[in-house]
């Protein structure tokens, strides 16, 4: 990347930060409802991103983990525990079953992997339903406390809003690290070729592992804002529905990079409220954009953008070899 | 001296087909060992036995005297023993210096601290002077997928060199690289022989290339060693020439 561009490129990144604080300020109740199930969800798709898009490990278990990040955070608030501990501990809690369904994707692949992972949704499904002593069943639980933050209470819609971007800008720097690290190199030869990976003393049966319980950890912190976001969980938010809108939010973002859920998200929570107008037709309308943009570019809307800068990096590449070919004869 | 790879009576029959057939040889530390047979004798298999892709039916498989046999790859690799392939295989999205750097990354320190380390595992150095002995100098930004096939070859042998192996087994390196560059990988193979004795095992169907770089040549036909000795003598070899020279 050339200065130039890298300057263009925080820059941005200066202007829409600060947009995201600034222009909020004005929004009522419902839109920065809204705003916060973005960042919520961007933050669950940013790790089904690392699993599926970095990792190249098909996933249908994402909703499931928000579930169980949502459920830790309702029954462990409501019990009198800060957000803070039940965060702790729905960390740990995915990190260790994310790791378990690992497993299976060391045995099987592609849509069969798939399959296993959606039986594990289905079955988490039915755990939030029917294991009533736990979760309340289809009564759910309500009046999750919202929690405070060093001191300042975030009932309110706008503090809300911060915690959640505020949380959305920590996962992003984290996974930021976690991606140009030696681990996001280890990820993508995953992805690509895992024989040569293995070749190259890469242990991809450990970071196949990783993968899927770095991005189930992503799901569950998703989880344990959401819980508070809508101060009450039943089972059905978290239906296989879910996880099928994460992976479409990574797929239509483009899969397999960093800012690809961001735009994902966007598409799947701030879409259908732009498309209102629409009323009837609307969702219509989103699933025919949907299916055009995949025709268009099956590598989602970033992929759009990479091709455009690789075909110019073609094209600069080219113009040099010629203008050096022309030296060589010039010389001769 | 113990022999920097010893096999012994190698055996991997797939159901009824017996596709390596009790295979013995040594490899000596600074050798280079060439590896030759009519398509389908088992060159491919026997590597993969060694490499632990596949876990022979019987016999072993020792590096610098360890029993490695059933070792998995990636194991096997950071006990120094790189591999190329027969087809191509380069990381085509990641840049030419980051596939290098991949290609060492595993031989330092521990899971956690290369999570926690500088992004380049501090490779970044080493990656450059493999760059620059494969004169890629020009390409070390590019995406590998956007190289010539010829200059992808070079990146995929510098990369079993980057974890500093002791023994390297390539897999055909010469196919469908064109005469000038084979010239160059030739050169390249040679020279990092000598400075860091590095032994080899080499796959090929190039017979000039093979007489011309290995120290040794062992001939398979059906699974069996048919000959082992210098290329002189290969070439003079009247059940060499029957089975597989021709005439």
């Amino acid at each position: 990347m050339t200065k130039h561009s890298k300057l263009l490129l925080v820059g941005l990144a200066v202007v829409v930060i600060a947009g995201l604080i600034i222009i909020p300020m004005n929004f009522n109740r419902y839109g920065l409802y809204i705003l916060s199930q973005w960042a919520v969800m961007t933050i669950a798709a940013m790790g089904l991103n690392l699993t599926l898009g970095y990792a190249g490990q098909v996933s249908l278990a994402q909703g499931a983990f928000v579930g169980i990040g949502a459920y830790g955070a309702a029954i462990l608030t409501t019990h009198g525990w800060p957000l803070i501990a039940a965060l702790g501990l729905v960390i740990v809690l995915c990190f260790i079953v994310g790791w378990l369904l690992g497993y299976p994707a060391l045995r099987v692949q592609h849509h069969y992997l798939a399959f296993v992972t959606l039986a594990f949704s289905t079955l988490m499904f039915l755990v939030f339903r029917n294991e009533s002593w736990l979760t309340n069943g289809i009564y759910g639980i309500s009046n999750i406390p919202r929690p405070e933050i060093l001191g300042f209470p975030t009932r309110k819609p706008l503090p809300f809003y911060y915690l959640c971007l505020g949380s959305l800008a920590l996962v992003t720097l984290a996974m930021w690290w976690l991606i140009r690290s030696p681990w996001g190199r280890a990820f993508i030869a995953l992805r690509e070729n895992p024989i040569r990976a293995q070749s190259l003393g890469i242990d991809t049966r450990r970071y196949t592992l990783m993968a899927f319980a770095i991005g189930s950890v992503l799901g569950g912190i998703a989880g344990v804002l959401y819980a508070p976001l809508t101060q009450y969980v039943d089972p059905v938010p978290f239906n296989l529905q879910l996880s099928l809108d994460l992976l479409m939010m990574v797929i239509v973002g483009g899969a397999g990079f960093m800012m690809g859920p961001f735009l994902g998200a966007m598409i799947a929570v701030l879409l259908p409220e732009w498309l209102r107008v629409a009323e009837g037709y609307y969702l219509m309308l989103y699933a025919v954009a949907v299916i055009l943009l995949l025709i268009y570019s099956p590598t989602g809307i970033l992929g759009i953008l990479d091709r455009y800068l690789s075909s110019r990096r073609t094209q600069a590449a080219s113009a040099l070899r010629a203008a050096a070919q022309s030296k060589l004869e010039a010389a001769q | 001296m113990t022999a920097v790879l010893d096999v012994r009576d190698v055996k991997k029959s797939f159901g009824g087909i017996t596709a390596v057939d009790g295979v013995s040889f040594d490899v000596q530390e600074g050798e280079i060992l060439g590896l030759i047979g009519p398509n389908g004798c088992g060159k491919s298999t026997l590597f993969n036995c060694i490499l632990g892709q596949l876990v022979p039916s019987a016999g072993e498989v020792r590096v610098d005297g360890k029993l490695v046999t059933g070792q998995r790859p990636a194991e096997l690799n950071r006990l120094g023993v790189s591999r190329t392939f027969q087809l191509l295989q380069v990381f085509p999205k990641l840049s030419v210096r980051d596939n290098l750097i991949l290609a060492g990354q595993e031989h330092r320190g521990s899971m956690l601290s290369r999570l926690f380390g500088p992004s380049d595992a501090g490779l970044t150095t080493t990656a450059d002077q493999m760059i620059g002995f494969f004169k890629l100098e020009h390409l070390a930004n590019e995406p590998a997928g956007g190289l010539s096939y010829g200059q992808q070859k070079l990146l995929d042998a510098a990369m079993a060199f980057m974890g500093g192996p002791r023994l390297v087994l390539l897999d055909e390196p010469a196919g469908g690289v064109n005469p000038t560059m084979l010239g160059d990988l030739k050169d390249r193979l040679i020279a990092i022989n000598r400075e860091r004795r590095a032994t080899f095992v080499v796959i090929e169907h190039n017979m000039e290339f093979v007489m011309s770089l290995c120290s040794r040549v062992m001939v398979m036909a059906e699974g069996k060693v048919l000959a082992i000795g210098k290329p002189d003598e290969i070439r003079a070899n009247p059940a060499v020439i029957e089975a597989y020279l021709g005439h």
